[in-house]
């Protein structure tokens, strides 16, 4: 079953920008896109740990800052050529609250 | 399968490279526009026709220059009708129709039908033994040959030619080349290096005739021996006729369409016909005919734009290089070498090391040039022909070359064909050179871009570049041209970045979003390398006008600090000059041990660095800085960062003028502005130049008499010393001729360029007469330079620190207790 947190409004995060959610098990990058999607991944770039969210948001996707890897941010995959996943988890946008539902290794099913 | 129907139907007649490039660019741009059938009369897929000459020479096989598979174009959803010929276009109903007489109907039509090779007519020119050298099958017939037979004759000394009788060579014939001329390859050489050229096949054992004219083919059910005009019979169990190629456009002309040499074409690769297009070998284009590989891939890249309905692209022809593709020998041409009234010539000769340089110059520009021996340097002379660079400030050392131009960082010295595998080829993410050999071979790759996204080589710094190329052409085999004519600024437009400058100013855009509206950029929102690059040239466009557009700013400018690998930030106050004081080093010291920051450096710049700092601490830090009177460094930005001085005239016995003064003048004038690269300063109080400022963007070399001022250094991934820009007399002059030089290059410098390139590509000249001979035009540089200075001088850490702005970028949005 699906658990939501509410982690704040929309007009919270930046157009095209992002914001960090801190939980015990590390940061959450929280990216909106120029038509108010809202995305989360793991604030850790798959290359090097990069933090994600302070890349540049374009389109659906975010450029880690330190070496320009680019990430897909619906399923957290590098675009290719590059090769690398970091986690993503589900979020959801109601009456402008946005909603977060954090995956950890136990709600993610082992591959 | 019903949006199948509804495409419309493009055929492609011809599966060769250029064809399927075009077909390939196609698909990128508009997949799902049309529904594709190729015809090829070869019962292949597509390959590389220039790598036939290493599958002859047996140093790579038929299966290794393949570049399509028939899986690809089942994966594209492509129909592919390999060995299909077709025997006529009916333009009336718009089909083809192919030689079994079944009919093809088409929206769109490609003619890609390349090119045959020439045959001189001469008699027993159908002779068993006699073939041309232009597909597979050729060169399986000269393997076969080379097998069963020992004496070959070639006749052309061209470059096709001359890699035929090398193949040959090395399966073990006994090869004689035949040439009309006296000189080799003698439209791409000059005399000179055409002799250097023979000596060294000479070496190896090919045999030439030459200048000799063949007057029969002899034999009588296989070929025997060829005779000569002046009456000579040499014995031969094979010919080979490479005198050259003549387009193939015999059903195009059938159909009526315009033809000349060729088919005649449009800039935007359309025939007279509208509805069909042709590109590649059989295409006359503004009268020119192209026969190499890099001209193809151009056009194709045209004639996809247009099909794919996103018309602004056009062809207006290439300028082409060329590169022998036999092993061991290193030759390069390029542009017009004809000797010419208007035309200057630089020559270098060293018989002993067999090298040979011929650049040939008209109007302060280089238009030609031949390389022998050491062609390191011909992709970089390449590029200046192609940009039309004025070169008259480097002319007495432009024979030498890029790595002797004073640039002589962390770039190509070294042949690349000689080097290891192991040889590292790009330092910033070690990258050897198999790794790249690798991947351009296994992963088909062509051009820089695709060898940067699979390698990363030349992706970071990109001071390898030219060695990156280097290994690509020799890879490839020769002429794929190192850099389009005019760059784009990144995948998500055709447009350069002057075509984005041009286009602000002139249609008085004002947001990114107009801008990329108005240039059909082909992403929604750009990406990380156009966006901070609009951002620039609109805030260097419109000062106090533009809102700088944050989620456009890299995130070290951004948040005005440096990210550092650990995703903490590095802090730098600045430091007037170079100077502190007692109070500002207790401060430092203050902030360092409240906010446990572990590292405090000095820089190369004269200031100190606080590195370590977590990003919610900035603001906190900012503010105890800006308590002492410390305002932000800009160490991060695309914008002025340090002026470094040394004591001068105020402490030092040689001194000749105040060098610590007149810095601190030049960095309270000019600190905070932005400009498309980081621009450093440094000032010298004598010639002895402690500050080391003629390796600096600018420079000021102060000596008795006043004011020496350089610029266009830099000691980093290249090292280059100053250019001298001129000498005045006062402080006042040497501020008003700095300020206008900088916003010179605020506005024509492409983002990300730094000064030096910025000044390579413009020429000396033309910025010494804008900023100094011309000075009204000085003036104006300068109070424009001072007026978008009104709207950038405010310390971006006390609108942080105290007022609150971007709050939201230090802040987590939420902290979750997780169970």
């Amino acid at each position: 079953m699906t658990k939501w947190i509410e982690i704040g409004t929309l007009n919270d995060i930046p157009v095209l920008g992002s914001r960090v959610v801190r939980t015990a098990s590390g940061d959450i990058a929280v990216f909106r896109t120029s038509d108010d999607e809202v995305f989360a991944l793991d604030d850790r770039c798959p290359h090097k740990g990069g933090p994600l969210s302070q890349g540049i948001v374009h389109n659906k996707r975010v450029t880690c800052p330190l070496h320009n890897f680019v990430i897909e941010l619906k399923s957290g995959t590098a675009v290719a050529p590059d090769e690398g996943c970091t986690r993503a988890h589900p979020t959801k946008v109601e009456n402008g609250i946005v909603w977060l539902s954090v995956q950890t290794a136990a709600t993610v099913p082992a591959e | 399968m019903l949006n199948k129907v509804n495409k419309q139907k493009l055929v492609v007649i011809g599966n060769g490279m250029a064809g399927i490039r075009t077909v390939e660019v196609l698909l990128d741009r508009a997949p799902d526009l049309y529904e594709i059938t190729v015809f090829g009369s070869e019962p292949y897929g597509n390959y590389n026709r220039i790598l036939l000459s290493p599958v002859l020479a047996g140093e790579k096989t038929v299966n290794d220059i393949m570049l399509n598979t028939e899986q690809w174009y089942e994966d594209n959803g492509i129909t592919l009708r390999k060995g299909e010929m077709i025997e006529m276009i009916d333009r009336r109903t718009c089909e083809v129709v192919t030689a079994d007489g079944a009919r093809v109907p088409y929206d769109r039509l490609l003619i890609a039908t390349g090119s045959n090779p020439i045959m001189l007519p001469l008699p027993g020119k159908d002779l068993p033994g006699v073939i041309g050298f232009r597909d597979i099958q050729d060169v399986e017939r000269m393997v076969q040959a080379s097998t069963n037979y020992r004496n070959a004759v070639v006749i052309g000394g061209g470059l096709l030619g001359l890699e035929a009788a090398n193949g040959l060579m090395k399966r073990g014939m006994n090869v004689t080349v035949v040439h009309l001329l006296d000189t080799l390859m003698e439209r791409q050489l000059d005399q000179v290096a055409g002799g250097l050229l023979r000596k060294s096949l000479e070496e190896r054992g090919m045999v030439f005739k030459m200048p000799a004219q063949t007057e029969a083919i002899l034999g009588t059910d296989r070929v025997t021996g060829v005779r000569f005009a002046d009456g000579e019979e040499l014995p031969a169990d094979l010919v080979v006729m490479a005198v050259g190629i003549r387009p193939n456009f015999e059903l195009a002309r059938k159909a009526g369409l315009y033809c000349e040499r060729g088919i005649v074409v449009s800039d935007t690769m359309q025939t007279y016909d509208g509805r069909i297009y042709a590109v590649g070998e059989c295409v006359q284009h503004r009268r020119q005919t192209y026969g190499l590989v890099a001209p193809l891939f151009d056009q194709a890249k045209v004639c996809a734009n247009h099909l794919a309905m996103k018309g602004f692209a056009t062809y207006d022809g290439s300028v082409v290089s060329t590169k022998l593709k036999v092993t061991g020998i290193d030759l390069f041409s390029a542009g017009d070498f004809a000797p010419g009234a208007d035309k200057e010539e630089i020559v270098m000769q060293d018989a002993s090391r067999g090298v040979y340089k011929r650049i040939i110059l008209r109007d302060k520009k280089i238009v030609g040039a031949v390389l022998y021996g050491d062609t390191i340097d011909g992709p970089w002379y390449f590029q200046h022909l192609r940009d039309g660079t004025d070169v008259s400030h480097m002319r007495e050392r432009l024979v030498f070359g890029a790595a002797n131009l004073g640039d002589g960082g962390h770039s190509g010295k070294n042949s690349v064909a000689a080097m290891s595998d192991e040889t590292e080829i790009c330092g910033c993410n070690g990258v050897c050179k198999g790794t790249i050999v690798k991947a351009i071979s296994e992963k088909k790759l062509f051009t820089i871009d695709d060898v940067r996204a699979h390698t990363k080589a030349s992706s970071s710094c990109g001071s390898c570049t030219g060695l990156v190329e280097q290994v690509l052409a020799f890879t490839l085999g020769g002429d794929y041209s190192a850099a389009p004519k005019v760059k784009p600024m990144c995948a998500c437009t055709d447009h350069s970045h002057d075509d984005a400058r041009r286009v602000i100013i002139e249609n008085g855009l004002k947001t990114i979003p107009d801008v990329m509206k108005f240039m059909d950029w082909k992403t929604a929102n750009g990406c990380h390398s156009c966006r901070p690059a609009l951002n620039y040239y609109l805030l260097a466009t419109w000062p106090g006008e533009y809102r700088d557009d944050q989620q456009s700013r890299y995130i070290n400018e951004r948040v005005h600090a440096n990210i550092q690998k650990d995703g903490t930030y590095s802090v730098v106050p600045r430091m007037w000059g170079g100077v502190t004081t007692p109070d500002e080093l207790r401060a430092i010291a203050d902030v360092a041990d409240k906010f446990n920051i572990p590292t405090v450096k000095v820089t190369g710049g004269q200031r100190i660095d606080l590195l370590g700092v977590k990003k919610e601490d900035l603001p906190a830090v900012w503010s105890d800085l800006n308590k002492a009177g410390m305002v932000s460094g800009h160490a991060y930005a695309k914008g002025l960062r340090t002026v470094k001085t040394c004591v001068g005239s105020e402490w030092c016995r040689f001194g000749t003028q105040d060098s610590t003064g007149l810095g601190v003048k030049l960095e309270k004038f000019m600190w905070g502005s932005w400009t498309p690269a980081k621009v450093k300063l440094a000032v010298s109080g004598c010639p002895r130049n402690c500050a080391e400022a003629t390796c600096k963007d600018v420079g000021v070399v102060c000596v008795d008499s006043g004011y020496e001022i350089h610029f266009a250094g830099a000691a980093g991934l290249h090292i280059k010393g100053t250019e001298f820009l001129t000498k005045v007399a006062t402080e006042e002059e040497t501020l008003e001729i700095i300020a206008a030089l900088t916003q010179l290059y605020r506005e024509q410098g492409w983002y990300l360029e730094r000064m030096y390139k910025w000044c390579d590509r413009v020429g000396l000249d033309a910025i010494r007469k804008q900023v100094v001979d011309d000075i009204a035009n000085r003036k104006a540089l300068f109070s424009r330079f001072a007026h978008s200075q009104q709207f950038s001088q405010s310390d971006p850490w006390a609108a942080r620190a105290e007022r609150g702005v971007d709050r939201n970028e230090f802040t987590p949005l939420a902290e979750l207790e997780l169970a």
